[in-house]
């Protein structure tokens, strides 16, 4: 564990308590079941808000902590760790892209408000299987002053329930190419768009966005035209490094209610835990969680200093929470047995959620070559 | 930089790395610190090394966190992963790793009497007396506990006879710290801690030639070795938990001994050609020689976060396990995957066929089997992670 502020401290005991008591895994099974699109309950994200908790990245001026990135991380972990389903991810890094690159205007009109959680901002980037950013190819053209968006973007996560969504539009060159991006921010009730919500394992409100001739005008690009690449790049790896946060903290959850199992499952006159070949394999899950512990901490930090590897660092903490959750969310079933493929027992939430982190934001294969491809491999 | 917001430490670091600057001999830039640990005669005969050796030492740095009146440094933990930092930052490293000051100087100032603490600690904190470890035996290695070297009542003084087994240095120590068996009903209970002078009558040290052909590890034999009853330690029949907790030690010190190596992105472009991306032109080799840096690097992270996180030595716990375990497997593949990349040039025994970096790779990889065994095995370790830090029963 990093070395936490008194402030952080008081941080995680505060989400951990909160998530315990407000936002328990049955919480997210309950909305699981009940299909609804949005995919978050309303209440309990208002509740994240008036903690303060949506705010972290956020500046004073605009109602904010301006906490930085490792306080986020501390907030997410204890979400992750009860499977807590909310936009606070997107919201933040779009909350982050606002402030560094939007105009004063938009972060006037769009800060206080993601900040006190009366709006949520999903960031709509993808087109396809594969976490692709430079691929997009959903077109913006201009007419007189005002652009026209026309594409899909899928999936969109979060969007269901968002109020507005930070657009990857094509304004130039093709799908590919680094020059020609442009960000937009498209409020969900502009004329002309729709979104359907997606029908997948997990329900946390992914959507399909269809952009049929949306009208956007010179107000709601944010930075400069066609130079997008940049600014998208940090948005996503404010996504990525907390999603990441949240992934430890959910792989650590996994990890805990195995171990409990392991202790208390008595067969062949013994409990389970004391057969020598499971304690050796929780040992290396534990060595294995620390490990990744260690890359959570050094993206944050990272991107708290604004440091120079700061890009390859977040890869290098969303591949290993990637792999590393995935192959804990496997332990959990196999080393519960039968009633681990239950869809009763908790661990075929956290398996499916395993699966949709690691999609997110780019999985650990997409990151592995980022990294490869920053430090020089 | 954790220092960043702590102006006196910041300073520190600042005065730390002139100090180095100034003081580390560039001959010795980039070298390994561990032929002159595990050779007391290479040690001895390397006026850099020895140069080195005595200007760390007269700084106060041979032992930076232990306390003052025993001869350390009186420093935090913050303030020796600084000196470590920056020596590492220039290709130095600290020439005082020693079986005693990383292993018996901290059981020590745990377990020692005062008479003993004052005699034994500074000289280890001067670099001035060399230390070996008499635990393992040919019949007690993951089980050391079984150990039979045999301890006697002498009258005024013990009487030691047995063999002892992977005694680093004991062809070129001074004393050695010994689990001897002072009571054969008991098991854990009948074990003793006694600190011998190696050039004692009836101590006979053999070197054992290994496949990376290192001689380092040695047989040592005792035969009715007479050591004075002060030296021992926390009591007759007291030294299993005394035992335990320097083996906690010995982990922590393999743990954070493996230094972040340096990349083999180059090496693998060299031996393997670049593509048109100018990328490593295997792709199965690149993407494990990526998998092997990023695990590195996060591994370097945890051995320096779990130092800062330890207020002081005695900070190191059960969970320094778990940490050996990933710092040689991550070694381990790293050794592997450089003799991979050098290909048939990764088979040089010696010779000018090869070159020298080629034939370091080779003994690295030879060597390198070693590092899930010694300092308790990879499955030792497992054990120790399952009961102590896990609760698991059984």
């Amino acid at each position: 564990m990093a070395i936490l502020s008194e402030e952080q401290v008081m941080l995680k005991d505060a989400a951990s308590a909160w998530a315990r008591e407000r936002s328990p895994i049955s919480a997210y099974r309950k909305l699981r079941n009940e299909g609804g699109a949005q995919g978050y309950d309303s209440r309990l994200f208002a509740e994240i808000a008036e903690m303060g908790w949506a705010g972290i990245l956020a500046p004073e001026e605009h109602g904010g902590a301006d906490f930085g990135f490792m306080s986020m991380g501390v907030v997410l972990e204890q979400l992750g760790r009860t499977l807590t389903p909310s936009p606070l991810v997107s919201s933040a890094a779009a909350i982050v892209g606002l402030r560094r690159a939007a105009s004063t205007a938009q972060q006037e009109l769009w800060l206080p408000k993601l900040v006190a959680g009366e709006a949520v901002m999903a960031l709509a980037v993808d087109e396809g299987a594969q976490h692709n950013p430079l691929a997009v190819a959903l077109k913006a053209t201009k007419a007189r002053s005002k652009w026209t968006l026309s594409g899909v973007k899928r999936p969109v996560l979060h969007g269901m329930g968002a109020d507005a969504a930070l657009v990857v539009a094509r304004t130039a060159g093709a799908p590919g190419d680094v020059d020609g991006l442009t960000l937009f921010i498209v409020p969900t009730d502009a004329p002309k768009f729709s979104r359907e919500a997606l029908n997948e394992v997990e329900r946390r409100g992914a959507a399909i966005y269809s952009f049929d001739g949306v009208e956007a005008g010179a107000d709601v690009v944010v930075g400069e035209v066609g130079k997008a690449a940049a600014i998208l790049d940090y948005v996503l790896d404010c996504a990525r490094a907390g999603l990441a946060a949240e992934m430890l903290g959910s792989a650590c959850e996994a990890f805990d209610m195995t171990l409990a199992y392991l202790k208390t499952r008595p067969q062949f006159g013994q409990l389970i835990g004391s057969f020598q070949a499971l304690q050796h394999r929780a040992s290396d899950l534990y060595a294995e969680l620390e490990l990744t512990r260690s890359a959570v901490e050094m993206a944050l930090e990272a991107l708290d200093a604004n440091s120079a590897d700061a890009r390859e660092l977040v890869s290098l903490a969303k591949a290993m929470t990637g792999d590393t959750f995935k192959r804990v969310a496997a332990e959990m079933i196999q080393l519960h047995g039968g009633i681990g493929m239950t869809d009763e027992h908790d661990a075929g939430l956290f398996y499916k959620r395993a699966r949709a982190a690691d999609m997110s934001y780019g999985s650990a294969a997409y990151h592995r070559e980022r990294y490869a491809a920053l430090t020089g491999h | 930089m954790f220092d960043h917001a702590d102006p006196d430490l910041a300073r520190f670091r600042d005065d730390a790395a002139d100090w180095i600057k100034a003081n580390f001999p560039p001959a010795l830039t980039g070298k390994s610190p561990t032929p002159f640990i595990t050779d007391g005669a290479l040690a001895d005969a390397d006026q850099d090394y020895q140069t080195w050796l005595r200007r760390v030492v007269d700084k106060g740095w041979g032992a930076p966190t232990w306390p003052e009146e025993y001869g350390g440094g009186g420093l935090t933990q913050a303030h020796s992963v600084i000196i470590h930092e920056e020596m590492a930052r220039i290709g130095a490293f600290f020439p005082n790793h020693t079986y005693g000051e990383m292993m018996l100087g901290p059981t020590l100032l745990e377990y020692g009497d005062e008479v003993q603490k004052r005699r034994f600690i500074p000289p280890i904190a001067r670099a001035e007396v060399r230390w070996c470890q008499g635990f393992s035996e040919p019949g007690a290695g993951s089980d050391l506990a079984s150990l039979q070297t045999k301890c006697v009542d002498g009258g005024d003084h013990w009487i030691v006879t047995g063999q002892k087994i992977w005694t680093s240095g004991a062809n070129h120590a001074h004393w050695c710290f010994c689990l001897v068996r002072t009571d054969t009903s008991s098991k854990h209970g009948g074990i003793s801690f006694l600190l011998i002078d190696m050039k004692s009558p009836g101590i006979e040290a053999r070197p054992i030639y290994l496949i990376s052909g290192s001689t380092h590890f040695c047989e040592v034999f005792f035969n009715e070795v007479r050591a004075p009853k002060e030296n021992m330690v926390g009591g007759v029949n007291k030294g299993w938990p005394i035992a335990k907790r320097l083996l906690q030690f010995e982990r922590d010190s393999l743990a954070s001994g493996r230094a972040e190596a340096p990349p083999l992105a180059p090496l693998a472009k060299e031996y393997l050609g670049v593509n048109e991306l100018g990328q490593i032109a295997d792709p199965d080799v690149r993407h494990r020689v990526v998998r092997n840096a990023m695990r590195a690097r996060a591994y370097a992270y945890t051995m320096r976060r779990t130092a800062l996180e330890a207020k002081s030595n005695a900070g190191v716990s059960a969970a320094v396990s778990a940490l050996k375990n990933l710092g040689s497997d991550i070694a381990q593949e790293r050794a592997d995957l450089a003799v991979e990349i050098l290909g048939h040039s990764g088979l040089g025994w010696e010779g000018d066929q090869f070159a020298e970096a080629e034939l370091e790779a080779t003994r690295a990889w030879l060597h390198s089997r070693a590092y899930s065994i010694y300092g308790g095995s990879r499955e030792i370790q497992n054990n120790i992670t399952a009961k102590r830090v896990l609760g698991l029963p059984g």
